[in-house]
């Protein structure tokens, strides 16, 4: 049974990595595009071309900008809109703004896409502007705060209620209250939703297809591509930013299992010195 | 009271931008290019009927595989050592951060008429197989970009099911099997559902697997829906109706879905 469940597992990792494999593969491929699936040789020089296409990186500028300033803004008024959802005493209230909140969620991603469209066609027009930046920064912030509520709220409904009024009947004003006690309690939640917000950003093709207008972004570069044939530079390009965040997620993994094992060794060392 | 200040900049956002455009879709939907009240629209997408059938069916049948593949894996994963559990959690995930548009792109190299792996059943004495541009190859790309959708509330659910309920079932006489239809299936029901949601709202209104893998006799939902806003068939009007339309056949499916996890009592008794 368990070599049954082991060979499965094999299976299935495979399918899930054969295309990432063939494409990093590729990313070293010698030959020119033409040949998208014989290899003919080891060689860099898609690498070093990639660092000087110019359009490639102007699409790699505009989506960094975009998702950082989307994750920036979004995790702000995220999570203030999620501290005041908390705050909502009427119920009925409380469950139209979450219904509001989950709308971009349950939706599909070309009907958001194509609402934002028609939204922002209309309102540029009446003031001669055009699509581009701003409307993509816009459309990233309104699908990335779902995913800042949804990372904030579980955390505030954790924390005990009483600890803000606690530190507010111990002196401290309101504001001091939420920087020095709420705030803390709840940054492992906001940093999860920022960090969702980036990655959500960086990867989104759909809606950013329909609210871009000309601007191009990495992966609205990509598609344009995938129409003719695609140049190994991107491959070039998928292979450093999937190592890039394969390495990050190794310094997360590795330095949140030394926090973990920090604070069992703390709780075991507490609970000796009670005994 | 300061609180509820901090909610009015994002309820005003959101309205903004998401509750004014969902309005703007109904209401072009509902009128012409001069802007005056019309059914026109509703009509016309009546004609894609054979489009959303092969959506729903398309969509429906890639939900179904992931739910099969996904299930004893999740499984499996859940009923490994803490930490090895971890990493394959990470291993389920990594491929979602390489842009989906280039692993899908690296199917096309594999399924080719002359590709990966066509090459691989040529080099072993096997006849070479039509592959890309087939409704086959359109749904192996939707169970491909959406499984990982699918194993990780399995996932979630299945570590939660405390052991002692188990033990208490097979206690109580039931083999294995019966503890499994019995007890772990109905008590992933909510994993289950979400799952599905997960995989099958995507799944329906993709436009690009359906592009790049299907050729151009596969036109589905969403390849429709661009058509109209972006492509050769500019026509906002008739792109907001079949939105809509998408949208309610969505909620429609959704709201069925959710009658199952609302009543445990049923989805116990069914199985």
């Amino acid at each position: 049974m368990k070599t049954v469940s082991r060979i499965y597992m094999v299976l299935i990792f495979l399918f899930l990595y054969a295309p990432i494999f063939v494409l990093i593969l590729f990313s070293f491929n010698d030959s020119s595009a033409m040949s998208r699936s014989v290899f003919s040789g080891f060689s860099l020089r898609w690498y070093s071309r990639l660092f000087q296409d110019r359009l490639i990186m102007e699409a790699l500028g505009n989506t960094l900008v975009i998702a950082v300033v989307a994750a920036a803004v979004s995790t702000v008024l995220g999570t203030a809109g999620a501290i005041g959802i908390g705050s909502l005493k009427n119920k009925w209230m409380r469950r139209v703004t979450m219904n509001v909140t989950n709308l971009p969620m349950v939706n599909p991603e070309i009907v958001t896409g194509v609402s934002m469209m028609l939204l922002f066609v209309i309102s540029t027009r009446a003031v001669g502007a055009n699509l581009g930046m701003g409307s993509l920064i816009i459309a990233h912030i309104t699908f990335c705060l779902p995913y800042v509520i949804m990372s904030v709220r579980p955390k505030l409904m954790q924390m005990d209620p009483h600890l803000y009024e606690a530190a507010q009947d111990l002196g401290c004003a309101p504001t001091s209250a939420f920087f020095k006690v709420v705030l803390p309690q709840i940054t492992p939640g906001i940093i999860t939703g920022a960090i969702m917000a980036f990655t959500l950003s960086i990867d989104d093709f759909v809606i950013s297809y329909f609210t871009s207008g000309t601007t191009q972004t990495l992966p609205i570069f990509i598609y344009s591509m995938t129409r003719k044939r695609i140049s190994p530079e991107i491959n070039a390009l998928s292979t450093v930013l999937f190592a890039a965040i394969l390495v990050l997620l190794i310094v997360v993994n590795a330095r949140q299992s030394v926090i973990t094992d920090k604070a069992a060794r703390l709780q075991s060392e507490a609970e000796e010195a009670e005994a | 009271m300061k609180a509820k200040r901090a909610l009015l900049p994002y309820l005003i956002w959101m309205l903004l931008f998401t509750v004014v455009p969902m309005f703007m879709v109904l209401f072009f939907a509902f009128t012409d290019k001069a802007g005056t009240f019309t059914l026109e629209n509703m009509r016309q997408v009546g004609q894609y009927s054979n489009v959303f059938l092969r959506s729903i069916w398309q969509g429906a049948l890639a939900t179904v595989i992931c739910l099969l593949l996904s299930y004893p894996l999740a499984y499996s994963i859940a009923h490994m050592k803490f930490k090895t559990q971890n990493v394959m959690i990470m291993l389920v995930m990594l491929p979602m951060w390489m842009n989906f548009l280039l692993r899908t792109y690296s199917w096309m190299t594999l399924l080719e008429d002359n590709g990966i792996l066509n090459n691989l059943f040529a080099a072993l004495g096997l006849p070479r197989v039509h592959m890309i541009n087939t409704a086959g190859a359109v749904v192996l790309g939707m169970i491909y970009n959406y499984i990982p959708y699918m194993i990780l509330p399995l996932y979630t659910v299945l570590t939660k099911i405390d052991n002692s309920v188990l033990e208490a079932a097979q206690d109580l006489g039931a083999n294995k099997a019966q503890v499994f239809a019995r007890v772990t299936l109905p008590m992933s029901m909510p994993g289950i559902i979400s799952g599905i949601t997960m995989v099958f709202v995507p799944a329906v209104s993709t436009f690009i697997i359906s592009k790049m893998l299907g050729g151009g006799g596969n036109l589905l939902i969403g390849d429709v829906v661009e058509m109209q806003f972006l492509g050769s068939a500019y026509n906002p009007n008739l792109g907001s109706a079949i939105s809509l339309v998408l949208m309610v056949l969505i909620i429609i499916c959704m709201g069925i879905m959710n009658q199952f996890d609302d009543d445990d009592e049923r989805g116990a008794m069914m199985i």
